[in-house]
């Protein structure tokens, strides 16, 4: 991937320097098929060659409470009560790639956060200034902060692989094939192909999870309880923080009209009123 | 001609100590605020840096704006005269101060200043605390960390017309006040023309 794809950058008013049209990339998670292994958490690692990440006990499979600045793709083990029957509905937890991406949205750093032409969310950490806003932002608390470094990290969909033609280390280690990747199109066509299987199979609630609230997502999900995407720890219908809309539209043309308005009012009355005069006769003592 | 201590020592060193925090804040603040303004950041050290800085600043500035609270609250308290003051400030802004009733120490017009950037520097102190440590608010908590951004920028905003309006009045409009400030004392002529209230305390104390 390179300049030529990039399609939005944070923070910047010029217009991105995108010309390239790509096809929107998707990795679809079939969560009815994961069976909890973890490769895709150890390929992660490995292939972004991150350090290891000390975890706590919590009476789970699951590898860490939550992701973490070094650690961007975990499976949470979810268990779910079903008419006495326990499900342990495990989900691939990572970076979303949103279309309407909020933390990019709500980035103040030139060039800190952009979106590539084939959909693709990625931080420049070189860039980062460390404020945080972007986890504010995200409707998925997916960025994770580095005290050490106090920049911001999460999943690139492994953009270094894509960028050459290949499938993200994630997917190349799942085992069950519950993980795929290809064009938004494509997978959509299988993920829906997969509900419809899991619908006439005793999941009549099966559902694709691609929010539209965020424009749709570069990864999507099949849910078998497709109508409590809660369950899996999806919020139901995620949208850019409402208030981080305001601030970042309205809220911003509004002040900065004020702010000149009050230099302009300022000037416009010094021309027409001037300074005050102390000895000015009029002036009652 | 006769001079009069306007400002003590300390209460210029308050106001100045406050005027060079805020300023930075208002800089790096506008950085983040617009990349239309990313580019003071940039002069200012650089974006990473000026991210570091702005909330210990921000800190400095608010145990300040408490000093100068604690200073001038007794004189900031808001009279009857004032309203009167405050009815008659469109003379004020025409620069008819004949018309104007006589002000004491501050007249209603920095009172409200200083009301602006204690309240401001409240808000913008409690919503800075979030902003400046996010991954310290619980997830289940968000909306706190989703309402600080707005607030934040809506008090900096409402700080920042006070200090447009209170920087053209020190520095164009009342000749003699930046001296004032920078040097403590005022002429008995421009204190009978902007405060007269204050002078006749200032005559009759011994």
């Amino acid at each position: 991937m390179s300049t030529l794809d990039i399609i939005r950058i944070s923070a910047s008013t010029p217009p991105a320097p995108g010309v390239r049209h790509q096809p929107t990339v998707t990795k679809l998670i079939d969560t009815t098929t994961c069976i909890g292994c973890k490769a895709c958490e150890v390929a992660c690692q490995e292939w972004n060659d991150l350090p290891p990440e000390p975890t706590t006990q919590s009476g789970t499979y699951q590898t860490l409470p939550s992701m973490t600045a070094n650690f961007w793709n975990l499976i949470r083990f979810n268990e779910h009560e079903d008419e006495g029957a326990l499900r342990w509905l495990m989900r691939k937890d990572q970076c979303m790639h949103c279309t309407e991406p909020g933390c990019l949205i709500a980035c103040p750093a030139p060039g800190a956060i952009v979106q590539y032409s084939n959909g693709i969310v990625d931080f420049n950490q070189d860039e980062c200034i460390g404020c945080g806003y972007c986890m504010t932002g995200c409707p998925f608390d997916v960025p994770k902060f580095a005290p050490a470094t106090r920049r911001v990290y999460k999943c690139t969909l492994c953009i270094d692989r894509v960028g050459v033609g290949l499938q993200p280390a994630c997917v190349k280690a799942c085992p069950t094939s519950c993980l795929e990747f290809g064009t938004k199109d494509d997978m959509l066509e299988v993920a829906n192909r997969r509900v419809e299987q899991l619908k006439a199979n005793g999941f009549p609630d099966a559902a694709v999870y691609d929010p539209p609230g965020v424009g749709g997502t570069g990864v999507v999900t099949v849910l078998a309880f497709g109508s409590q995407p809660e369950l899996y720890g999806l919020p139901r219908d995620p949208v850019v923080p409402r208030t981080v809309q305001v601030w970042k539209g309205p809220l911003k043309w509004i002040g900065n009209a004020a702010m000149v308005g009050g230099l302009f009012a300022a000037a416009i009355h010094y021309i027409r009123y001037g300074r005050k005069h102390e000895s000015d006769p009029s002036v009652h003592v | 001609m006769n001079r009069i201590l306007r400002y003590t020592f300390r209460e210029r060193v308050v106001h100045w100590a406050a005027a060079v925090s805020y300023v930075y804040l208002l800089l790096t603040g506008l950085a983040f605020w617009t990349p239309a303004l990313y580019w003071i950041a940039v002069v200012l050290g650089g974006g990473y840096v000026s991210r570091a800085l702005h909330p210990i600043v921000g800190l400095v500035f608010a145990v300040i704006v408490l000093w100068m609270y604690a200073m001038w609250r007794k004189d900031m308290r808001v009279t009857a005269g004032d309203r009167e003051w405050r009815a008659a400030m469109a003379h004020y802004i025409r620069n008819e101060d004949h018309l104007v009733p006589r002000a004491g120490r501050f007249n209603y017009g920095q009172k409200s200043l200083f009301r602006v950037m204690v309240w401001g520097g409240v808000a913008l102190l409690v919503s800075g605390l979030v902003l400046w440590m996010p991954e310290a608010v619980p997830r289940d908590l968000r909306a706190i960390r989703e309402i600080a951004v707005l607030v934040h920028a809506v008090s900096a905003l409402v700080t920042i017309a006070g200090f447009i309006v209170h920087l053209y009045m020190g520095l164009a409009v009342v000749p003699g006040g930046l001296k004032a400030m920078t040097h403590g004392d005022v002429t008995e002529e421009w204190a009978r023309h902007h405060h007269p209230l204050w002078l006749d305390e200032v005559d009759k104390s011994p």
